[in-house]
């Protein structure tokens, strides 16, 4: 099957799309798993406190 | 005694504890709906016909306009939390306009991407200065100005205060983009969507870009929520390593 006219625009537009939206993704887990980790560290060193 | 149970309100989410409760009950679903929603935007997309005049690269319009349409949505929902923070001093309202910000700016970037690689086959140039694409770059330059202030100002309250005034003021910039193309002779084309007459898109091409523009939507929803649960987790790790100094 022929790529369209002007494909490497489209692949462009769409791969940028994917990218961005992983990044968010990612950045987002990462992001929860690092804080609960720094504070199941600092409960670890009796430094919680208790939350609903 | 009888416990009588109420409807959750809206002041029962300013607990942060509740407020994580309830969105570790959504996330799971929100993120399921996102997934069911691209799924179904993405076979309509591959099914949908190429435009008469603009050929296949009609298709850079189902993930350029939804990126635009949250660009703008995004900076409406840090108003409301400005108004949040400032007016009605609710506690998750700069938890909402801090993490909202950063998704704002990369669905801006990805707006004004997809636009420039549109524009370059269609209008025989990436960029162009007129009304309606300056005024998204400023909109991003904003997004890019309120991530650096949260990032410079160390005290959270302090920070969300400023950048709820900063966000006030920006918005003066959504109508000016919404009604640049009306207001000045740009090369960008005018509103095909939402028009008093209705939408002048073919429904084959219009049905694709719906169903994207709500799997976007669903996408922001499920991030924001999730990027708000690690602000509030970030806050407690904050005060528990103040009390730490301060017990030190």
């Amino acid at each position: 099957m022929a790529l369209p006219a002007h494909a490497a625009f489209i692949i462009a537009a769409y791969g940028a799309t994917i990218v961005v939206v992983i990044a968010l993704i990612i950045w987002v887990i990462g992001d929860y798993r690092e804080q609960k980790r720094v504070l199941a560290e600092l409960d670890a060193r009796g430094i919680g406190r208790k939350t609903g | 005694m009888i416990v009588q149970k109420r409807p959750m309100a809206l002041i029962d989410l300013a607990n942060p504890s509740r407020f994580l409760a309830l969105v570790g009950r959504a996330l799971p679903w929100l993120a399921l709906a996102t997934a069911i929603a691209f799924a179904i935007g993405i076979v309509l997309v591959l099914m949908a016909p190429d435009d008469y005049q603009q050929g296949a690269t009609v298709k850079i319009m189902f993930v350029h306009v939804p990126a635009a349409w949250l660009a703008s949505l995004i900076w409406v929902v840090m108003s409301i939390a400005a108004l949040g923070t400032l007016v009605w001093r609710h506690p998750l309202a700069d938890v909402a306009a801090k993490t909202a910000a950063s998704i704002g700016a990369a669905f801006t970037f990805l707006c004004l991407f997809a636009g420039s690689m549109w524009g370059r086959p269609m209008w025989g140039t990436y960029w162009v200065w007129d009304a309606r694409l300056t005024s998204v770059l400023v909109m991003f330059l904003m997004y890019l100005g309120l991530i650096a202030l949260w990032q410079t100002v160390e005290d959270p309250t302090r920070a969300g205060r400023a950048a709820a005034i900063l966000t006030l003021v920006g918005a003066i910039n959504l109508p000016i983009i919404k009604f640049s193309v009306d207001w000045w002779n740009t090369l960008h084309q005018g509103t095909s969507v939402f028009r008093l007459d209705g939408p002048s898109i073919h429904p084959t091409i219009l049905a694709p870009l719906l169903v994207m523009a709500l799997a976007f939507t669903l996408l922001f929803v499920t991030l924001h929520l999730a990027a708000m649960r690690n602000e509030i987790l970030r806050r407690r790790v904050r005060t528990l390593r103040l009390l730490q100094a301060h017990g030190a």
